[in-house]
């Protein structure tokens, strides 16, 4: 079993979150794995977990970022957690990628892995954090022209065949897909263990392999700033909110609530 | 960005509608602005009901365009079920837009929606914007759409600088309003040429109910959640809610406990409302990402330290079970008084 988890370089949110030149802010100083990957990374090592002995030791997690080189945060932390092996794609042509870049990117990423040896499965949290898209997951596999199965809040790997139960806004649904296939995992789906020790010390010092775009095959006019069909014209802060009234409740708080919604015509 | 009621240019404007059996508001507000943009169509999975179709008309719908899927692609996919797989819709989207020679895309900002969206837009080479919180054009006539990022606290502007535009909208993004004149709906078939769906098989298929009397989460006007403070009893907040007509949340936290079933946050629904009242939560990142886009916060807790208290704009340090009876109460007496 051969799984590549696709994680990402995000600003912390309890940080002060900025946009400079209309780009979301990557100050090293706050950047950090999208904790919604950690979801991820824990469903590839629980399936790898569940595997025989000799299986699991042919059987390989390979963490995947698209980032700068202050990228190799989410990398090192995705060690701590028990991958294998980490590759970062580093370019300034992918600067400024849309969905369509970035999926792009991290397909052709696959594409080269798989020319060692085949991939099962591409896994990937729910969403980043950042930007709370949640399509490049089925952007990666329309790329590698692969079934991808969403949202996952259980997922099972068998024979051949993943299987995911998922709840969407409208229903509850078990969807069933041949490998090999890309999975979304959601932040219901497991809790992500905490790194031991050895392996946070083991992680400071393990190789992150670097690929440009050129090593990937890519065509720098498709992805980055020139392959995107949408750009961010402005970003501005929002105004501070006015002063915030408090009543401390001393028997009459639900009547203030009251009247404080009915002066402002809230009801 | 200018948001006018009467669209600058000849455009022709899509409306994902999924599911057809009714017209939710979040669908009528993107009938609203898609005639602000151009001429306005409907797409369908299915056939739309008749109110569907008098809505529909009322808000100047001409054209439903319902997909005709290969009945042997759905059986393949487990039936009937597969007709809302993201790779389905999307493939619909994108003959609708062929056929019709569409500039832009209007679906909704569920995460279905989202991902039929980016799939249509990548077989289309369209321009991709997810949660738009407002939509308009720039003076060239190109699509811009506003964005609230980082849990509300920026706004965005995008502009789209493909040909086709794909947008997903949140809800709360413009009031819904019918057209000056109803016109008469016509459903025209839609043939979709759509060999598979990657092997994804739809093995079962629950439908989810709707909660009766009470406005849905992520389209109400007026929201009211509860969170760990609740302590498991959701009575308060729930008699708060039906006093407002508000729809019923809660933290993540609340979920995890077991004590209801959908939570607010940024990897849960994401809601825009003109009122939002949060009870017993504490207002973690988590959560704020997922409702500080509300115009009007009221936080109700009985931590003078909570963290949500420094984002809203009215508060009160209490016990949510006192003070929610007692708002209650007194907004019942003035609406029956």
């Amino acid at each position: 079993m051969r799984i590549v988890v696709a994680v990402k370089y995000v600003p912390d949110i309890n940080a002060d979150r900025r946009f400079v030149d209309c780009r979301v802010d990557r100050d090293p100083g706050v950047g950090t794995l999208n904790e919604l990957d950690e979801n991820a990374l824990e469903a590839a090592l629980r399936i790898l977990d569940a595997l025989p002995e000799d299986e699991r030791a042919a059987s390989e997690v390979v963490a995947l970022t698209v980032a700068p080189a202050d990228g190799d945060v989410a990398l090192r932390k995705s060690f701590q957690m028990g991958v294998d092996r980490a590759v970062r794609v580093t370019d300034d042509a992918l600067a400024g990628s849309d969905y369509f870049g970035t999926a792009t990117a991290l397909a052709a990423a696959v594409h080269r892995l798989e020319a060692e040896a085949p991939v099962d499965l591409v896994i990937t949290g729910m969403a980043a954090l950042d930007g709370l898209g949640s399509v490049v997951p089925a952007l990666v596999a329309a790329e590698l022209g692969r079934p991808a199965l969403t949202l996952a809040k259980k997922v099972d790997v068998a024979d051949g065949t993943l299987t995911v139960t998922r709840e969407t806004d409208e229903a509850t649904e078990t969807l069933a897909a041949p490998l090999p296939a890309v999975l979304s995992v959601a932040d219901t789906a497991n809790t992500p263990r905490m790194p031991n020790f050895k392996l946070i010390m083991a992680a400071r010092t393990k190789q992150i392999e670097a690929w440009s775009a050129a090593d990937l095959g890519l065509d720098a006019a498709a992805v980055g700033t020139a392959g995107s069909r949408t750009e961010v014209v402005s970003a501005a802060p929002r105004p501070a909110r006015p002063e915030v009234e408090l009543v401390v409740d001393k028997g009459e708080g639900g009547t203030a609530l009251a009247e404080y919604l009915i002066r402002n015509e809230l009801v | 960005m200018t948001t006018s009621t009467q669209p600058t240019r000849n455009r022709t404007v899509l409306v994902l509608l999924d599911p057809a059996t009714e017209v939710r508001s979040g669908v009528l507000e993107l009938l609203t602005i898609a005639r602000g943009l151009g001429r306005v169509e409907a797409v369908t999975l299915e056939a739309p009901t008749v109110e569907a179709l008098a809505q529909l008309g009322a808000y100047g719908v001409e054209t439903v365009h319902q997909a005709e899927v290969p009945t042997d692609t759905l059986a393949a996919a487990g039936g009937d079920g597969a007709r809302h797989l993201p790779s389905v819709v999307a493939a619909t989207l994108a003959a609708a837009v062929r056929r019709t020679d569409a500039d832009v895309v209007l679906a909704p900002a569920t995460f279905a929606a989202k991902e039929a969206a980016a799939l249509a837009a990548h077989a289309l080479g369209a321009g991709l914007v997810i949660d738009a919180a407002a939509v308009g054009e720039d003076a060239d006539g190109r699509i811009v759409a506003g964005k609230r990022v980082f849990a509300g606290a920026w706004d965005t502007r995008c502009v789209v600088t493909a040909d086709v535009a794909v947008l997903t909208v949140r809800s709360n993004a413009v009031v819904p309003e019918p057209a000056e004149a109803s016109v008469a709906t016509e459903v025209d078939a839609l043939p979709v040429a759509l060999a598979g769906t990657a092997g994804v098989v739809v093995t079962s298929r629950e439908v989810k109910e709707r909660a009766p009397g009470r406005p849905t989460l992520e389209e109400a006007a007026v929201v009211v959640a509860g969170g760990r403070g609740t302590g498991g009893d959701f009575g308060p907040v729930e008699e708060f809610a039906d006093a407002v007509g508000a729809a019923v949340g809660a933290s993540r936290d609340a979920v995890f406990e077991g004590w209801f079933d959908r939570y607010i946050g940024q990897t849960g629904v994401t809601i825009a409302p003109r009122l939002y009242v949060g009870a017993g939560i504490s207002g973690a990142p988590h959560h704020r990402g997922g409702m500080q886009a509300a115009q009007v916060i009221v936080a109700v807790n009985s931590d003078p330290e909570a963290p949500i208290f420094e984002i809203c704009d009215f508060a009160v340090v209490g016990d949510l079970a006192d003070v929610l009876p007692q708002a209650a109460a007194a907004l019942r007496a003035r609406r029956d008084g």
